[in-house]
């Protein structure tokens, strides 16, 4: 009788905690950050489609299905360590189809050679080159993400990178290399 | 509150964490006056002299300038303009080594003074309480003055908060070895720096004001305390000596005993701090219309032999300072911009003097040894904890270190990285010799790096998706506005203009006129009947051309005719076919496949099993024939067109053998018949077709592929006994 009476009583709070679990997980669901996004939010953003994808967020999603972590060029060996962090995987080397050369640049047009064909305007990602039909074209420095989608496009080759120069406000300390000038 | 007024009255003040106690070294230079140096050759105005922005450029060169007259200016409240230090002549602008450890270049201007140190016109103000709120401010914002303690932040934007402000607290705690650059000033110009502290007194009318000076400047507080002896409101508070005092945040906690919280300014808890030299060069500003274009240098060291404060005009080089002060090693330089503790070593001495600077130190090799002499001593961290100890912040700096080597920017963030004021302390006092600050530096330049990188990743992908968007968009609206065209031009067709009628009836004209076309092809077989009956016979060539055209087309529609034929009486095929070939090459071509024809009829008897297969067969075979035949007729004047038609006819040999090799049984054999009679049909049709047109000649190789196809079907077919019946059936009618 006690043994049964103990099942009843123990069966009867399961069901109870049950049913108050199975409410809560409803009413509090939280949205999980999926994958991708958070792939996404560690990606450059050049949106410079040097890994295969047209942008940073396809390659994200393809990275969020197993696609290789190495392959964001102007990422370099930070993105991927950062990506392999994320994902808990050893950090592989970059994907050696890409240049390891990611220093920051920025794309130029040679003013006096362009002839306002339009090109480089459909080529560029996020809208960063000004200019229209037979009218010279420029570059807006501070939009530029240095993807260089544009210097293929042009048909008079009058676009190229330019390293961003180092100023003092985005100058890096280095205390192994501290420019040593000869003083006078 | 009134018990933080009551504590500093009796002089019990707070203090903070930590702290160590340096080496003052400040004897070097306390007994001297300040001097006033001479105007160097050339003066050097970096545009950027505070933290913000520079002010545009309103000069060009080979201008000539007058003292005090603005050299940039901006509405932005940011920037702080710069002033001529002295009357001569902007004879570049173009960058130089600026006053920053990184030893980059920024945009200068250069002026070769004219030695007559001519003023622009000026107006003194006799009576500062006539003056509004808001011209004060006009005229500190105007004079170009920004924090001369050190970090340089606009004073204006300081002043113009709207916060209640309780406390005024004047910073003259310089507690920094070496530096007495505030002490002399107090000393010299106490009236000045009073009138200054009046006027911040009028715009920011605080509760108190507190003078914060440490107790070893015995004169300056002297002369302080007699400076303010009758005005309440202003409380000279003598500090302990200990090193940072000065720094902001430490100077408000020995004060009032309240801790700034990290990311918060202190204006937000009622309170302002101004550097004392601040505010000497706010009453200089407001008073006597001198803007911010000198200030008092400490150039000390061991290494001089006059060590001494000095006048000088901004933008002087430092070696030119140096020189004045008797520096004597010419070779081996080591100078430091700012104190030892948070300054940084020069990489040239042409770095001009800004608004921050307040030393410049030429240390022996026995005082501070030159880091590019001896290279780095430090020695693994023993864990000794001492840098905590002494950090005013309360900060865990070994941890700090070893995270910011592993460049751990997450830890970084959590040990708070960001409150760390740099003040050395924790380097001081390591017994590893650790530049425990270095690392620091480095680290936060990264994370300001990092986090540049992420605002402009994340404004790189807004702008992505809004042009996807608008790519999307556009399309949309490209296509809704075709759509909209095209009924706009039905509606313009149906209106009954006359205009809509010409194009109308255009439109039909052309409809009509493919029309026309379409079913010549189709049906061109009775118009090109006609044609050929009727020959023109005229001399001219082009009608023997339209001619000869017309006997081709009629050549043509004999064997689709023969195709027709075919089905009902093959045997009477050749017949038929054998007329409308009257060319010459059409003949030879018909002769040699009747042989070839022939030629496997005999082959396929004497293979045949029984007699059944052998009438299959030869029905096959002449099927083949037929195609054959009709083929050669056909493409008279086409190579290409022959080639082809060779190729359908090796394989419906090729197709016909293998039937014969495999036929086992009489059933199966009229199944590849028909087979057979339908390749036999797709290559007449071909034949037929493709005379004249590239296109035509793939479609019909494709009918080709397919025909073979269903001849392969048909064999698999062919496995099923019921299905061979039918096909029987089928043949049966067929022939």
């Amino acid at each position: 009788m006690t043994t049964l009476l103990a099942i009843l009583v123990l069966g009867c709070m399961a069901l109870v905690f049950g049913a108050i679990l199975g409410f809560a997980s409803v009413k509090f669901h939280v949205e999980g950050d999926p994958l991708a996004e958070q792939v996404d939010a560690i990606l450059p953003q050049t949106q410079c489609g040097q890994c295969g994808y047209p942008g940073c967020k396809p390659y994200a999603e393809a990275v969020a299905n197993g696609e290789a972590i190495n392959k964001c060029a102007p990422g370099g060996e930070d993105t991927i360590k950062k990506i392999a962090d994320l994902m808990g995987v050893e950090p592989p080397p970059l994907d050696e189809n890409h240049d390891t050369d990611n220093s920051p640049k920025v794309a130029f047009i040679i003013e006096e050679d362009c002839i306002g064909c339009t090109k480089c305007i459909q080529a560029c990602p996020v809208d960063a080159i000004l200019g229209t039909t037979k009218q010279m074209h420029t570059i807006i420095a501070d939009e530029c993400t240095g993807c260089d989608l544009c210097i293929d496009p042009c048909p008079v080759d009058c676009i190229i990178m330019i390293p961003i120069a180092k100023t003092p406000q985005n100058w890096q300390w280095d205390l192994n290399n501290i420019p040593v000038v000869q003083l006078d | 509150m009134g018990s933080v007024i009551e504590r500093i009255k009796r002089a019990n003040f707070w203090t903070f964490h930590g702290g160590i106690h340096p080496p003052e070294q400040k004897f070097l230079t306390t007994d001297k006056p300040i001097r006033a140096v001479s105007i160097p050759e050339q003066l050097i105005l970096p545009l950027q002299q505070h933290i913000g922005i520079a002010a545009d450029l309103r000069v060009k060169i080979g201008d000539k300038v007058l003292k005090g007259q603005a050299l940039t200016q901006s509405m932005h409240p940011m920037a702080v303009p710069i002033h001529a230090p002295t009357s001569g002549t902007i004879t570049a602008i173009k960058d130089a080594v600026i006053a920053h450890p990184s030893g980059l270049s920024e945009l200068c201007l250069f002026i070769t003074p004219d030695g007559e140190d001519t003023w622009q016109e000026r107006h003194i103000c006799t009576d500062v309480s006539k003056l509004s709120h808001n011209e004060i401010i006009d005229k500190i914002s105007s004079a170009g003055i920004s924090g001369m303690g050190g970090a340089g932040f606009p004073t204006q934007v300081k002043i113009s908060t709207r916060d209640k402000i309780q406390f005024l607290i004047i910073n003259a705690a310089e507690c920094e070895p070496y530096i007495s650059a505030d002490d002399l000033l107090i000393r010299e110009h106490s009236p000045s720096i009073l009138d200054g502290i009046n006027i911040l007194d009028r715009i920011l009318s605080p509760e108190h004001i507190l003078i914060g000076i440490e107790n070893n400047k015995p004169e300056a507080i002297k002369v302080l305390q007699q400076a303010t002896a009758n005005n309440e409101k202003i409380q000279v508070c003598v500090l302990p000596t200990k090193y940072p005092t000065g720094g902001e945040k430490q100077l408000i906690q020995i004060l009032t005993g309240q801790e700034v919280p990290s990311g918060v300014f202190p204006s937000s808890l009622g309170i302002v701090m101004q550097n004392i030299a601040t505010c000497f060069a706010i009453a200089d500003a407001v008073i006597n219309d001198i803007p911010l274009i000198k200030r008092v240098v400490t150039v000390s060291g061991q290494a001089l032999q006059k060590p001494q404060n000095v006048w000088s005009l901004l933008g002087t080089p430092v070696g030119f300072l140096l020189e004045q002060c008797g520096y004597p090693n010419k070779d081996k330089k080591h100078i430091i911009m700012g104190g030892p503790m948070m300054g940084y070593s020069l990489p040239s001495d042409q770095v001009p003097v800004v608004k921050t600077t307040n030393c410049i130190l030429a240390p022996s090799e026995q005082e501070i040894s030159s880091p590019y002499s001896t290279g780095t001593k430090e020695v693994e961290c023993i864990r000794c904890g001492q840098c905590s100890d002494v950090c005013p912040s309360q900060l865990l700096p070994q941890e700090l270190q070893w995270s910011a080597k592993a460049k751990d920017h997450q830890q970084l963030d959590k040990l708070n990285l960001f409150d760390c004021i740099e003040c050395g302390a924790c380097a001081y006092v390591c017994p590893s010799q650790i530049p425990l600050v270095h690392y620091y530096r480095v680290a936060k330049s990264e994370i300001r790096q990092q986090k540049q990188l992420d605002i402009k990743a994340e404004h790189a992908k807004v702008r992505f998706e809004a042009r996807k968007e608008r790519l999307a968009r556009d399309k949309i609206a490209r296509e809704e506005k075709h759509k909209a065209a095209a009924q706009a031009r039905k509606a313009r067709m149906n209106s009954g203009t006359s205009e809509a009628k010409t194009e109308k009836s255009a439109v039909a004209a052309a409809l009509a006129r493919v029309k026309a076309k379409k079913a010549q092809q189709t049906q061109g077989s009775d118009s090109v009947a006609a044609q050929t009956v009727a020959p023109p016979a005229d001399n001219e060539q082009k009608s023997q051309v339209s001619a000869a055209i017309a006997r081709a087309k009629a050549k043509k529609l004999a064997a689709q005719k023969n195709v027709a034929t075919y089905k009902s009486e093959p045997e009477n095929k050749l017949d038929d076919v054998k007329p409308t070939a009257d060319d010459k090459k059409a003949k030879i071509a018909a002769a040699v496949a009747k042989a070839k024809a022939r030629k496997l009829t005999e082959k396929n008897n004497d293979n045949a099993v029984d007699s059944d297969l052998a009438v299959d067969d030869n029905i096959t075979n002449e099927a083949a024939v037929l195609a054959s035949q009709a083929e050669a007729v056909v493409p008279a004047n086409d190579k290409k067109a022959k080639i082809a038609a060779a190729v359908a006819k090796a394989k419906a040999r090729k197709l016909a053998e293998k039937n014969n090799d495999n036929a086992v049984d009489s059933d199966l054999a009229v199944d590849d018949n028909i087979t057979n009679e339908a390749a036999v049909l797709a290559s007449q049709a071909e034949a037929v077709v493709p005379a004249n047109d590239k296109k035509a000649k793939i479609a019909a190789a494709v009918a080709k592929a397919k025909a073979r196809k269903l001849a392969q079907q048909q064999d698999k077919l062919a496995a099923t006994p019921s299905e061979e019946k039918t096909n029987k059936h089928v043949k049966s009618e067929s022939t």
